[in-house]
């Protein structure tokens, strides 16, 4: 995770997906989850129309299938609670492959699988065709209190520098063996989380000052952002996708 | 009025300031020291000398407990206006550039300054190019300041506090972290600015490169104001206040 | 599994419910900016991004409870709350979680309303409650700091999984009919180790800050309203 510029899950490219604006994807991107979410879980194929949108923002963008497929595995958590939906699941118990499984459960399991991998498959092509620093621009465009913009610029440019930190603290302990596998092995680990705190602290002190002495009164000036805010022309490029998807999700709650 | 010419005012005017943290700690013990308009001078003392404190007085983060500070022949006070317009006029280059660069863009962050004393728009534009020029910097306006080497980062933080127009340039230990080349670098730009400029280090040969003149603070006292080169060949004086010269540099005294 | 609580990803919960739950979150991170720029004086404004960053850092390195399977991580809340107070610190745990869904997924941005209400809103007062509270009753000492941290993150971590439960018990997609109480039973015990990890680590990081510059800990500048206004980076300048 970067600041600013680029970021691990950005892919620099002059695609037409990278060129819109970013408060644009933003919009595009929630619209696009909300309508996936609101969809019967038993359409089945208003969840293949869905996956083909992805499919063709993502060559638009062009983001590989490869790429996107080894960055969704953040969601395997959820898979997990959803093999596990079948076992749990109350009502009607079908068969299958020998086992009595919950039906519910079932089509519970499917549609935790299939919103969640869609969901993270879109929030993975903001990322990818997004910097964090439009991204940032594009919150406070959507008229986000400049408190949340404020906290959310200063907490991307102390990423780097906290995980760095914590990576070099942890190299050196574990150096020294320190293998924190058990609960009361986590004295090393606390330990060390209250040192990069302190450490962080001082430095966003010394960067506050800085920032003091060259003018700052507690709030950012407003310094140009970019390119312009948003045409017309480039919303309705965009609703493209949203509107398709909000579409095939209301056509899927009419059929069933 | 013939015969009455109004001298400029000398950039700095340190007179009589002594600071006590909070926590009783005297850090400054009666600091003097003037600074006349182009004139470059080097801070030299060793590790917690309170040469850091000093700086911060001069910019109003720190008030003296006794003392006044002028740049510029204005006054420093904790009057909002007066502490704005303070800040204009002294630019401190901290001695991390990490901590000087926050913002996505080298191009940002250059405007950062500039745009909160009010200026916006094509005037903001030029003042950013004009300081990134002065450092070399230009073509580097869109980069992440993280991205960039080292000795870029602190010629991009100069930058950041050139684009304020600024009466006096002070740099905390500006050698620091350099390899030979981008310090020998660094040293071409500063010679080159036509700014007043007070240079805190501890690295020796490079005040003797920059710097006609020199002071010593030693346990919050100004302990010697000369020539940088008679400072330097100076080797009582030197080791009574733990500075020393690098292995196998010798200044010649003139 | 513990992983639940912690980011709702799309779908777990339903539409109707989410969107509630959107609602409270939009109400109360109102309330928080509004309350918040008051504390949030222009010194603040960065370390509350540090928080943040912390939370957000913390949030990526997992630590292992058992030798096998189960992993959690901090929240954050009481640390937030500790640190730059209630209203900052919800905010701080709602911008990570912006963050998260918008460019990692993690969390379903569908869920935004649900995850905000559990982790920012929920485990940020709860944490918060009890702070006011312990600090007003333990002995004014790194211990009781200590342990008032330590009871805190642990509290807020079990509330913040009990939201999860409760919206799953309002709109979860799959019936899971008598297992309801299963799953309360195995999120509380989860979370129980969890939040033991969570106050360790909260409670270590308030004593090393308190012991080294109390005046950057929010909950002990609350308590004294008479100390002194802290000078800006005294530490390590001199």
């Amino acid at each position: 995770m970067g600041a600013g510029h680029a970021h691990v899950l950005y892919r620099e490219s002059a695609s037409p997906v990278h060129r819109l604006p970013p408060e644009v994807k933003i919009v595009a991107m929630v619209v696009f989850t909300l309508a996936v979410v609101a969809t019967p879980r038993t359409a089945f194929w208003a969840f293949g129309a869905y996956a083909l949108l992805v499919a063709a923002v993502a060559a638009l963008a062009r983001v590989g299938p490869g790429w996107l497929l080894s960055r969704a595995l953040i969601e395997l958590p959820f898979v997990l609670f959803a093999v596990a939906l079948p076992f749990l699941g109350a009502g009607e118990r079908v068969e299958l492959l020998g086992l009595r499984l919950s039906e519910d459960g079932l089509y519970g399991a499917w549609n935790i699988v299939a919103k969640g991998t869609l969901g993270v498959l879109a929030s993975l092509l903001l990322a990818a065709t997004t910097t964090t620093r439009d991204l940032i621009v594009g919150l406070d465009r959507l008229r986000c209190p400049q408190i949340l913009t404020q906290i959310a610029t200063f907490m991307l440019r102390y990423l780097d520098v906290l995980v760095g930190e914590a990576r070099r603290m942890r190299v050196a302990r574990v150096s020294r063996g320190d293998d924190p596998r058990f609960l009361w092995q986590l004295r090393g680990f606390a330990a060390g989380v209250g040192a990069l705190f302190l450490r962080a602290f001082e430095r966003g002190e010394r960067v506050y000052l800085a920032m003091l002495s060259r003018g700052y009164s507690g709030r950012m000036p407003a310094v140009w952002q970019g390119a312009g805010a948003a045409t017309a022309g480039q919303w309705l490029v965009a609703a493209t996708v949203p509107v398709l998807a909000a579409g095939v999700a209301a056509t899927a709650v009419l059929l069933t | 009025m013939i015969g009455v010419v109004q001298p400029t005012p000398p950039s700095l005017d340190v007179r009589g300031v002594r600071y006590a943290y909070p926590d009783g700690h005297v850090a400054l013990h009666g600091v003097d020291l003037t600074v006349p308009r182009g004139e470059r001078v080097a801070l030299l003392g060793p590790n917690g000398a309170g040469k850091t404190t000093l700086v911060l007085h001069l910019n109003g983060i720190l008030t003296p407990t006794e003392g006044s500070v002028r740049v510029g022949g204005l006054a420093v006070s904790q009057d909002r206006a007066t502490l704005a317009e303070v800040r204009r006029r002294v630019g401190i280059v901290f001695q991390d550039p990490d901590d000087q660069l926050f913002l996505p863009t080298v191009a940002e962050d250059v405007a950062f300054g500039p745009a909160n004393l009010g200026l916006r728009g094509a005037e903001l534009a030029a003042r950013v190019d004009e300081a990134l020029a002065a450092v070399g910097m230009g073509e580097h306006r869109d980069r992440a300041p993280h991205h960039l080497s080292f000795g870029q980062r602190r010629r991009v933080a100069v930058a950041t506090v050139l684009a304020m127009h600024p009466e006096i340039l002070v740099l905390d230990e500006p050698s620091s972290n350099l390899d030979p080349a981008a310090r020998r670098e660094l040293a071409e730009i500063l010679r080159g600015l036509p700014v007043t400029l007070l240079m805190v280090t501890h690295d020796l040969p490079y005040a003797l490169e920059l710097c006609e003149r020199s002071v010593i603070l030693d346990a919050g006292r100004i302990v010697a104001d000369a020539p940088t080169r008679d400072l330097l060949t100076d080797t009582d004086l030197l080791t009574r206040h733990r500075l020393e010269l690098p292995y196998g540099f010798t200044p010649t005294p003139r | 599994m513990e992983t639940l609580a912690m980011h709702i990803s799309n779908g777990i919960i339903d539409g109707p419910v989410a969107a509630v739950f959107a609602a409270v979150a939009l109400v109360a991170m109102t309330f928080c900016v509004l309350r918040g720029r008051s504390d949030l004086d222009d010194r603040l404004a960065p370390m509350a991004g540090l928080v943040a960053a912390f939370i957000f850092a913390v949030q990526m390195l997992n630590f292992p409870i058992f030798t096998a399977g189960v992993s959690g991580h901090l929240l954050g809340g009481a640390l937030a709350a500790m640190l730059v107070g209630p209203w900052v610190g919800a905010l701080c745990v709602a911008v990570v979680l912006v963050v998260q869904a918008l460019v990692f997924g993690d969390g379903g941005v569908a869920m935004l309303g649900l995850n905000i209400t559990n982790m920012a809103v929920l485990g940020t007062a709860a944490a918060y409650l009890l702070i006011a509270l312990l600090l007003r009753v333990l002995p004014r000492t790194p211990t009781g700091l200590g342990v008032t941290a330590f009871v805190s993150a642990l509290f807020s971590v079990v509330v913040a999984a009990m939201g999860f439960v409760g919206q799953y018990w309002l709109g979860g997609t799959t019936d899971l009919g008598g297992n309801l109480g299963g799953l309360a039973g195995t999120m509380a015990g989860v979370h129980l180790l969890i939040g033991v990890g969570e106050g360790l680590i909260t409670a270590t990081t308030v004593v090393t800050v308190a012991k080294v510059r109390p005046d950057l800990v929010y909950a002990l500048r609350a308590l004294k309203p008479a100390a002194p206004a802290p000078v800006p980076a005294v530490g390590g300048v001199r």
